[in-house]
């Protein structure tokens, strides 16, 4: 069975093209869901990907979050369905209120471009769930604003449920407590800054990514199985 | 309709209006020739931009006819958006290189944002996607405070755009030389892959036809930035001119892509143009001109960014992201709902034709009606004579607008020139530094200037990877691209030392087209094309024209003995700053094609235990030198020699190297010479050597710090290396084993000895230092003898 993955497209995302690639390489089936339908047309996991939605001029997601797919976005992640929020994807889902914080400008407020080293820290989610706790992977980062800031509850909360997915090996851009992606409680809706496509093809440097878009395409099995 | 061109201004005593506008007295008397009438200001206006030296290229005409053009897999020549070669399994890439210098200089990130802008426009105007971006970057010396203000502003003007829009930064270079203190070069490369079928110029067919304009509305930026900025010298406290330079927004051009190739895969639209270099006059009448149809525009109808813009602003605006479609009657519908659903703006403003004037009216489309807004039109099919009352507000032959005047300037050697090239710096370096001088520090230096140093600060403000793509990028002699879908991949490299070009224009022509096409060999690709960003002084003075005679030349013969045509290309004159004209400075982007692409091509590095090869004439051509130039000040003398026949043997050597997988590292020599290059590669390699550099008629310091064209340095198991250079000795080209990669330091018999750690923190920390101050830069080891300014 093929799984079906939905790429949501905003005016303003660029990395659209990039993830459905990957997706497709994998076996996936990359669909790209219009920002202004409210739907999710079925699909069996949903990739917010990377960009500049709307252009970001705003806050960085601000404008995003009230597209009418993200509607439907949250009423999918809501039913357990597979959501990750890759680098822009992770600012439109802290935005939209399916993952807690925010991200603001990096801390040397330069944008950076450059591979980042990152260590799983739970298989419990839908972008980890076929790595194992401590490996590190090398996936590139690409954003000005990946600097990630909580209040200490949520903090808290984030370490004690083991809900920090990623955590960067030497921080790039000043994240709290070395956050490169956390997930919502039940952890099926996972955000993070580095692009797992990026490190899909050994000719592209690194294939790292690949596992993160195995767990994907694993866990929208998983939910094609029980909605079937 | 004329209105008085000239007496108001004269009443007030006022330079006469063409004047104002940029143009002679005689440009002012054919223009009256042409209409057999004075001009309306309007008119004046149109033709002032048109006939710009930006927009016409009057001066430089005469010589681009020597550059080769042909060859079977080009599509599309010189004198379009862009050029187009077929690569193969039904796939074509688009090309161009363009400058944006003068706007940079007034407004670093606005000009260096908008040119990435107005070249992406043109790769997507030919039906192509625009996958990769390269910036050839020349600035003044880092000490200078304003200098750094400009670095920093045209760097995150290109991430800033760049980023944004969606095409991802790939490569590029970045020299400093003080020649360009008042007058930085801010060049911009795109490159873009369309299916053959969607290839689509910018030809307004058919009359009847529809011109809809796309894209943001229309302002009072960029006013005249053709002939204000682009096509006169620099002054101190041009800050006033920077109501010329546009504004961008990456959001708006990222819409207008994606509507745009969405309407040509469609087959909605007959012809695109973009707006740039004089804004609608330019891309209206141009479009038209090339179809030898005839255009009319509306005025009234063109949506605006504030109230009371007269038909001046209106029709010589370059703000920025616009395109005008030509779209037949049936199709208008269709494409207004597509721009609907990217939320661009879509305004039917003109008609095709088939008058074969250029007309503008004010209120049109009121007395005839639109198409789109009226059931019935009444024009489309219908003659277009005629249809209404209101009489143009401009009306000039179509052609002759973009038919400007062709000169023939004065051409003249300089008289310093003799001077300039007898003043060898080799025997007073051979002096100061005798065999068996320790060269250690001269290597740091190298290391450390910040033309050679890295430029990770730089490349990684941009993303180098979108596309997925990008299998070498910035650092990497070329960028390699693979092609998805297919096994092949491209290489790119963008490549143009001016100091050899000031010693000798046509040896620096030729060495400008050498060193893209080695770094393109480098990569096994063959190049296939060229294109060029001619960035050059005052045409006005003759030496300046004999410059860019001698360079065209040099590129023309070297285009013409590696056996790939030029297929595009920009001219920029008047970079200067006063009187003093910037070093010529020729930009040759190089166009690779690998057939096969079963793996990444070998980086720049050393591998710890190989053999170090190096093929190629090693002479002691210190002239134009880093080593002679920038670091002993000593800038005269001859270039090194840019032997044609060889340097084709060594390209197609290497490329075969490196399509056989025989090495395991490759790279050019360049600027810092072969001692560099070996650090560069021991650097990233992270692994220390011992070589002996003696090559006959060579000193240590030559052999070091020479910058030989066509010399290629390889990584080799020891196994393999034998076989490399009998097969370089069969072909006829010197090379040897120089040495082995060991260790930690990098150690060159009777010439240097340095730890690789004190290498790589020259070579790695030059650049952060000099922008951001050694506190912020961790574990810097501070090297000496970089200098540094003022923090700002």
């Amino acid at each position: 069975m093929t799984v079906r993955v939905g790429v949501v497209l905003f005016p303003g995302t660029n990395c659209e093209l990039d993830v459905q690639f990957a997706i497709e390489q994998l076996g996936g089936d990359a669909e790209l869901l219009w920002h202004g339908d409210d739907t999710t047309d079925g699909v069996d996991a949903i990739v917010v990907p990377g960009g500049f939605a709307h252009g970001d001029y705003l806050r960085t997601g601000a404008i995003a979050r009230f597209s009418p797919v993200m509607h439907a976005v949250g009423d999918f992640a809501a039913s357990g369905g597979p959501v990750v929020g890759i680098c822009n994807g992770f600012q439109v889902l802290c935005e939209a209120d399916l993952l807690p914080g925010a991200l603001q400008k990096n801390a040397g407020l330069k944008f950076l471009c450059q591979p980042a080293a990152l260590r799983v820290e739970t298989t419990s989610t839908v972008l980890t769930n076929e790595a194992s706790v401590g490996d590190v992977l090398r996936i590139p980062i690409n954003h000005f604003e990946g600097n990630y800031v909580c209040d200490e509850r949520t903090l808290a909360e984030l370490r004690a449920e083991n809900r920090v997915v990623v955590r960067y090996v030497d921080n790039p851009n000043g994240s709290l407590d070395d956050i490169a992606g956390i997930c919502n409680a039940a952890g099926n809706v996972v955000g993070l800054m580095p692009h797992p496509e990026r490190a899909s093809d050994p000719l592209l440097g690194s294939s790292d990514g690949v596992v993160m878009l195995k767990s994907l395409l694993a866990a929208a099995t998983t939910r094609a199985t029980i909605t079937v | 309709m004329a209105e008085p061109r000239n007496e108001q201004s004269q009443r007030r005593g006022e330079e006469a209006l063409h004047r104002q506008l940029g143009m002679t007295d005689d440009e002012l008397a054919a223009v009256v020739e042409e209409l057999g009438r004075e001009p309306t200001h309007l008119e004046l206006a149109m033709y002032s931009v048109m006939w710009s030296e930006h927009c016409s290229y009057k001066s430089s005409r005469a010589f681009l006819s020597r550059f080769p053009t042909e060859a079977p897999w080009v599509l599309v020549g010189p004198g379009e958006g862009a050029g187009v070669v077929d690569i193969g399994d039904g796939l074509a890439i688009a090309v161009r290189i363009e400058s944006h210098n003068h706007p940079s200089a007034v407004e670093p990130y606005q000009g260096a944002a908008t040119g990435v802008g107005g070249i992406i426009r043109d790769i997507f105007s030919m039906g192509a996607r625009p996958i990769a971006l390269m910036d050839p970057l020349r600035f003044g010396s880092l000490d200078d405070a304003r200098t750094r203000y400009l670095f920093e502003g045209v760097v995150s003007g290109i991430s800033g755009y760049g980023n944004s829009v969606g095409v991802p930064t790939v490569g590029g270079e970045v020299v400093f030389d003080d020649t360009y203190r008042g007058n930085p070069l801010v060049n911009v490369f795109c490159l873009g892959i369309l299916p053959k079928e969607r290839l689509v110029l910018a030809r307004a067919d058919g009359p009847g036809n529809l011109a809809i304009l796309l894209g943001s509305a229309t302002g009072r930026d960029g006013i005249g930035g053709a002939s204000v900025l682009a096509s006169a010298s620099f002054e101190e406290g041009d800050e006033a001119k920077r109501p010329s330079v546009q504004v961008g927004d990456p959001f708006e051009e990222k819409r207008l892509i994606e509507a745009c190739l969405e309407l040509l895969d469609a087959k909605l639209a007959v012809g695109v143009q973009d707006l740039g270099a004089a804004g609608l006059s330019c891309a209206a009448s141009e479009t038209a001109a090339k179809a030898g149809a005839g255009m009319d525009v509306d005025v009234a109808r063109i949506s605006k960014r504030e109230p009371g813009m007269n038909p001046i602003e209106v029709l010589t605006s370059e703000s920025q992201e616009r395109m005008l479609a030509i779209v037949e009657p049936r199709n208008v519908d269709a494409v207004l709902d597509l721009a609907q659903r990217w939320e661009i703006q879509a305004t039917v403003v003109g008609r095709v034709t088939d008058t074969a004037r250029f007309r503008i009216y004010d209120g049109l489309f009121d007395a005839v009606g639109v198409p789109g807004e009226n059931p019935k039109p009444p024009i489309g099919d219908q003659p277009t004579v005629g249809t209404s009352d209101a009489p143009p507000i401009a009306d000039v032959p179509v052609e002759s607008l973009g038919d400007g005047p062709l000169y023939h300037r004065p051409i003249a050697r300089p008289l310093s020139q003799d001077a300039l090239q007898g003043a060898d710096p080799g025997p007073q370096l051979r002096d100061k530094f005798p065999r068996g001088a320790d060269l250690s520090g001269e290597l740091l230096t190298l290391l450390a200037t910040p033309t050679i140093a890295d430029k990770t600060w730089v490349s990684r403000q941009y993303d180098h990877q979108l596309f997925l793509n990008t299998v070498a990028g910035p650092g990497a002699d070329a960028a390699v691209l693979r092609v998805k879908g297919t096994r092949k991949a491209l290489a790119v490299s963008t490549d143009g030392k001016a100091r050899f070009c000031r010693l000798d224009p046509r040896t620096g022509g030729r060495l400008a087209v050498l060193e893209a096409a080695r770094n393109v060999a480098c990569s096994g690709a063959r190049s296939i094309a060229l294109v060029n960003c001619l960035n050059f002084g005052n045409p006005e003075h003759p030496e300046v024209m004999w410059q860019f005679s001698e360079v065209v030349e040099g590129m023309s013969e070297a285009c013409q003995a590696l056996g790939f045509p030029v297929i595009g290309g920009n001219v920029s004159f008047y970079n200067a700053s006063g009187d003093d004209d910037i070093h010529p400075t020729p930009v040759a982007g190089v166009l690779g094609l690998i057939d096969d692409l079963q793996e990444r091509p070998p980086a720049a590095q050393l591998s710890a235990g190989y053999d170090i090869v190096v093929l190629g004439a090693i002479r002691p051509e210190l002239g134009g030198s880093e080593w002679a130039a920038v670091v002993h000040g000593l800038d005269g003398g001859m270039p090194p020699v840019a032997d044609l026949e060889s340097a084709r043997v060594v390209h197609e050597l290497v490329a075969g190297f490196v399509r056989d997988r025989v090495l395991a590292g490759v790279h050019d020599v360049s600027d810092g010479g072969l001692a560099v290059a070996l650090a560069e590669m021991a650097i990233a390699g992270e692994v220390g050597m011992r070589v002996e550099l003696n090559f006959d008629g060579c000193s240590p310091a030559e052999a070091c710090f020479a910058e030989p064209a066509s010399v290629v340095v390889c990584s080799v198991s020891p196994p393999e290396s034998a076989a490399v250079c009998g097969a370089a000795a069969a072909a006829g080209v010197p090379a040897r084993v120089v040495g082995v990669a060991v260790g930690d330091r990098l150690i060159a018999k009777g010439a240097f000895d340095v730890a690789l750690a004190d290498a790589t923190s020259a070579w790695r920390d030059a650049l952060p230092l000099l922008m951001a101050g050694p506190d912020e830069v961790e574990s810097a080891v501070p090297v000496a003898r970089v200098k540094r300014g003022p923090v700002f």
